[in-house]
């Protein structure tokens, strides 16, 4: 479904992709784990066609990304979930999901509000999908952030996609709304034969939803690997900084957070000032 | 426990105001009021502001209130159809700076497309014609269509175009690109992302703009009758030329009746917006 070799980003001097290899099945949910700045964002903009590759093979759902394509096009095959849902607050709930078929339907009655009857009963089993039929006609603003994420989901479901591409999706929610969500988008999905790659900064759902997980650091991918094998040399192999010289300063602390990850790093760093103090 | 500050009876004030906290602050300070005040100065001189020549024309101000009282409310009748007229100018008038405004304003916003030669350039005709008064503009249609409520309806409508394009630019240079950005990733073309993107997320802030021109358009309508473009300016107008203080009073109090009406209207109009539901 997705074919990536060798692929290298960079924007001006700052190397963002060294060169990433990577595929992913039909219907596979693959979770993608990084720092920020790791170049999860920006694999996933490329695989979305939002950012333009330097060179390698990238090939989404039998699109070339690499050479010119339409738009039009890569939307019947890629959608897109974003980190703040990107829904348009005053529309109704339905039509939100119904833009999800903009790529697809003629431009001129569209633009006057006209969709077909199949287009409108897609919308609303995509709403079903995700447990918010009954919130169909509905002003999107008065949903919850959890409910606006899952109507972004029923979005990118309308496009009837090979590949839903997930950006930090839960990044604003809190815990027991944003394992819902994952859970509606990996239900969904899988049911459908979707494949998802969703990029997580939660390890304990990356575990929990992925059915593979990859993991990202400094634009190279230092893991790739069943959920299972996610283990503690992985997790520091991901969530390592020491080869960033701007950290080299606090290199002393990492002997207090490096077999554990970077979740104490936090802590390490709060007892440090508090020592200091 | 408690603050020994709370407790004490002589708890004395401190002042929290913003302030500079040197000396050169202080004299930084002291040339800004400087500056200000010979500004003021010199635009008083300019302006020939002279408060006792007020204090003298008071007498002419109280003879010129003192005849317009009792308003002479037997000319209403005749007063009803410029009024009207003067509606109709407005209405039109309005109508037409909208449909002017709104292609000009997706241009003139910088959120939307890339060529920055072509916004500047609209911006720059948006500006020439705003810096040009409605009734010399009116004018101009006068001479260009004759007499009339016409040449009213075409001065307002460009001079219109002008203040609504640049409001309604201003209006989507301020949405969320979020959901444009989705939209363009689920395939939507320009003028689809316009109709579901753009337009939702502008559409109160432009209906407010659009009340607010069709009540400055009310009362410029009013005005617009002096240089022959029709509606109560006219009636205004010769009533003061003919010394009938209490017509003129009277063309002042519709005038001022149908602004209030406008008002009232438009905040209901702008109430219902913001609360109905919309598909």
């Amino acid at each position: 479904m997705i074919t990536i070799r060798n692929l290298r980003k960079s924007y001006g001097s700052n190397h963002v992709l060294h060169g990433i290899d990577m595929d992913v099945k039909a219907g596979e949910f693959v979770v993608m784990l990084g720092l920020s700045g790791a170049g999860k964002s920006t694999l996933l903009r490329c695989m979305n066609g939002l950012n333009q590759p330097d060179s390698g093979t990238l090939q989404v759902g039998g699109i070339d990304l690499m050479q010119t394509h339409s738009r039009r096009e890569l939307a019947r095959h890629v959608a897109m979930v974003f980190q703040h849902h990107n829904l348009v607050q005053r529309l109704s709930v339905r039509k939100n999901v119904l833009t999800g078929r903009l790529g697809q339907v003629g431009t001129l009655a569209s633009v006057l509000q006209f969709f077909k009857h199949s287009d409108i009963a897609l919308a609303d089993q995509c709403l079903e999908r995700v447990g918010l039929a009954h919130k169909a006609l509905e002003r999107t603003e008065a949903l919850s952030g959890g409910q606006m994420q899952r109507v972004g989901i029923a979005r990118a479901l309308a496009q009837q996609p090979q590949v839903i591409l997930a950006d930090e999706p839960v990044a604003s929610l809190d815990p027991k709304t944003a394992r819902r969500v994952l859970q509606y988008l990996r239900d969904a999905t899988r049911e459908m034969g979707i494949a998802v790659v969703c990029n997580l900064h939660q390890v304990d759902y990356a575990k929990e939803f992925g059915d593979r997980i990859v993991g990202l650091s400094q634009g190279r991918m230092v893991f790739d690997g069943t959920p299972a094998q996610l283990d503690d040399a992985a997790l520091n192999a991901i969530y390592s900084t020491d080869a960033q010289p701007a950290d080299s300063a606090t290199s002393a602390s990492h002997s207090v957070h490096a077999p554990t990850g970077p979740w104490h790093a936090g802590n390490a760093q709060l007892a440090t000032s508090a020592g200091a103090m | 426990m408690n603050s020994p500050t709370l407790n004490t009876p002589r708890d004395s004030w401190q002042w929290t105001a913003g302030r500079p906290e040197t000396t050169s602050g202080w004299l930084g300070y002291a040339a800004l009021a400087l500056a200000i005040g010979w500004v003021l100065h010199w635009s008083a001189g300019g302006a020939q502001m002279s408060w006792g020549e007020l204090a003298n024309g008071m007498p002419q101000i109280g003879d010129f209130l003192a005849r317009s009282v009792p308003p002479d409310l037997d000319i209403l009748p005749r007063l009803w159809a410029p009024a009207l007229e003067t509606i109709q100018i407005a209405i039109w008038g309005t109508l037409l700076s909208v449909v002017l405004a709104l292609p000009l304003s997706f241009v003139a916003a910088s959120n939307l497309h890339g060529w920055h030669w072509l916004r500047r350039t609209t911006r720059q005709f948006l500006n020439v014609v705003r810096s040009i008064n409605e009734l010399i503009l009116a004018l101009v249609f006068v001479s260009a269509v004759g007499l009339g409520p016409f040449p009213g309806v075409l001065a307002l409508a460009l001079h219109g175009m002008g203040m609504l394009a640049k409001f309604f630019a201003e209006a989507i240079e301020e949405i969320d690109d979020g959901p444009l950005q989705a939209l363009r990733s689920a395939g939507a073309s320009q003028l689809q992302v316009i109709a579901f993107g753009v337009v939702p997320q502008v559409i109160t802030a432009w209906i407010a703009v659009v009340l607010y021109r069709f009540e400055v358009n009310l009362r410029s309508a009013t005005v617009l009758g002096m240089v022959g473009a029709g509606g109560l300016g006219f009636e205004l107008v010769s009533s003061l030329k003919l010394f009938r203080y209490q017509e003129t009073a009277t063309c002042i109090i519709v005038i001022t009746v149908m602004v209030i009406a406008a008002d009232m209207v438009s905040n209901w109009l702008r109430n219902r917006i913001q609360q109905g539901p919309r598909h």
